[in-house]
């Protein structure tokens, strides 16, 4: 928990948002969610060109375990899902902030990121 | 919340616990596909004092279990043994699952946990005619070990009675209050040790200094879905009958003189129209769920368990089906029909993919 990187703000339902240099948005789960699924085994990502709105489901993610919602932190267009994934699910539990990153948005409000979680608020929403 | 002997032995090892019908088990201690894997390929311990234990005392013990089981006890009433069956109720509806154990001239009974309630009080109202003492125990812990190396770890703790290694599959002894039995619920070869919790420990202690994997209840159940064994409460409940639940080969009633709870229900049942538990493999990406709708050219039906099989490396279940499915079939999730194959629920035999 104590490594999140500092450039990511947070739902409380555990899903990152990333701002890219050109001013495209990563979104991915948190560690801590990662690690609350267990071994990831399958990852359905939406359509690229898919308009997704700020705290609607827009992916799902099943470990072995359960399926869960994955929501999207910020509304936007989606431009790019991660390849990996398909094949690879699992680098979602090794490299939740990195390699195991799901889509990318163009963003419609960027007010929407400003109103996520710090890194620390979220660690400190973990914890309750 | 009720806690085995071993609970401090689970957080000390950083088991993720979980409220499992009210008891804090381990659902995993790493990786619930390295557990699982270690079952299949080593050796792996379980802790499954969760369960219920029965013993028996005094009265006609024999008549007692003619009466209440499905299966018949007589099978294994010369034999050191144990035998699979099912608790019915007057309508044919399963009440439960169980394993009776017969060595040295004593019965000893494991059936779920969440229907130990029900059970003790069932056992209790029959046990009277027969004059038999039904006796919970509650001071004993289980311990599951099991994987193709199972045997050679378990020979190898300090205690262990060594004329386990001649034990045949479901055979059991006692060694004082001990029973071994070559049981499991994994598809592998190996042990259950019914022990006083009092010395639950050192013998966990002992075996993961010996290499076995602790394993967690979440690749309990992965491993016991490969196996194909029902999940009682989630693939059979009271709703269901033994042969919509892939029991019917557990319903004795070669001894036309043996009346047992439940038969005479079972008798008006048409088995040629029964839905059957059939075994599936989702054949395009996804994980298969409970609940999700199946169906096939010439009826429907429901997966009952579905999860992601470790082995198979693809997702797997148990669904209850009409009869008439052939070789494939098809499955709804989230709003997309995908293929599925109907095969036999054992996925895995003796620690091999047999589908």
């Amino acid at each position: 928990m104590n490594d999140i990187p500092a450039d990511l703000k947070f739902l409380p339902s555990h899903e990152w948002a990333r701002v890219e240099s050109d001013g495209t948005i990563t979104i991915g789960i948190s560690d801590h969610a990662q690690d609350l699924l267990g071994d990831i085994v399958f990852v359905e990502l939406p359509e690229v060109g898919q308009s997704v709105d700020a705290e609607s489901d827009a992916a799902i993610v099943e470990s072995v375990k359960a399926a869960s919602d994955v929501y999207s932190p910020l509304s936007g267009e989606v431009i790019e899902v991660n390849p990996l994934l398909e094949d690879q699910p699992e680098i979602i539990n090794s490299s939740p902030y990195e390699d195991g990153w799901f889509y990318k948005l163009n963003p419609s409000d960027m007010g929407e990121f400003d109103n996520l979680l710090s890194p620390e608020d979220y660690s400190d929403a973990c914890e309750d | 919340m009720n806690k085995t002997a071993l609970n401090n032995a689970h957080i000390k090892l950083g088991a993720k616990m979980v409220n499992f019908s009210h008891w804090e088990m381990p659902i995993s201690y790493t990786s619930l596909i390295e557990e699982h894997h270690a079952v299949r390929n080593t050796a792996g311990i379980f802790d499954v004092s969760h369960m219920s234990v029965f013993d028996f005392k005094g009265g006609d013990q024999v008549a007692f279990f003619e009466k209440i089981f499905a299966n018949d006890i007589k099978k294994i009433c010369n034999d050191d043994r144990a035998i699979y069956g099912a608790l019915l109720n007057e309508e044919g509806g399963i009440l439960d699952d169980l394993i009776i154990y017969h060595a040295q001239d004593k019965f000893r009974l494991v059936s779920n946990c969440s229907t130990r309630e029900q059970n003790r009080q069932w056992y209790e109202k029959h046990a009277v005619e027969f004059g038999v003492e039904v006796v919970e125990r509650s001071d004993m812990g289980i311990l599951a070990i099991q994987g193709p190396d199972a045997l050679n770890k378990i020979l190898s703790i300090e205690g262990i009675n060594p004329q386990v290694n001649n034990l045949r599959s479901f055979g059991c002894m006692f060694d004082g209050d001990k029973l071994y039995a070559r049981t499991g619920y994994t598809g592998e070869d190996g042990l259950e040790i019914i022990v006083p919790s009092v010395d639950i420990n050192q013998l966990w202690d002992q075996a993961l200094r010996l290499g076995c994997t602790p394993i967690g209840l979440g690749a309990r159940d992965t491993l016991r879905l490969e196996a194909g064994l029902n999940l009682y409460g989630n693939d059979m409940t009271i709703e269901n009958h033994p042969y919509e639940s892939n029991l019917g080969w557990t319903i004795d009633m070669t001894d036309e003189n043996r009346q047992f709870i439940g038969k005479e229900a079972l008798l008006s049942i048409d088995q040629s129209k029964s839905q059957k538990i059939v075994g599936i493999i989702l054949r395009d990406k996804g994980v298969l769920r409970s609940g999700y709708e199946v169906t096939h050219d010439e009826g429907k039906g429901v997966v009952l368990s579905g999860s992601y099989s470790p082995t198979l490396q693809s997702s797997i279940g148990l669904a209850r089906v009409d009869q008439g499915y052939k070789k494939d079939g098809k499955v709804m999730i989230r709003n997309k029909m995908l293929n599925i194959d109907f095969v036999s629920p054992r996925f895995i035999v003796r620690g091999k993919i047999s589908v």
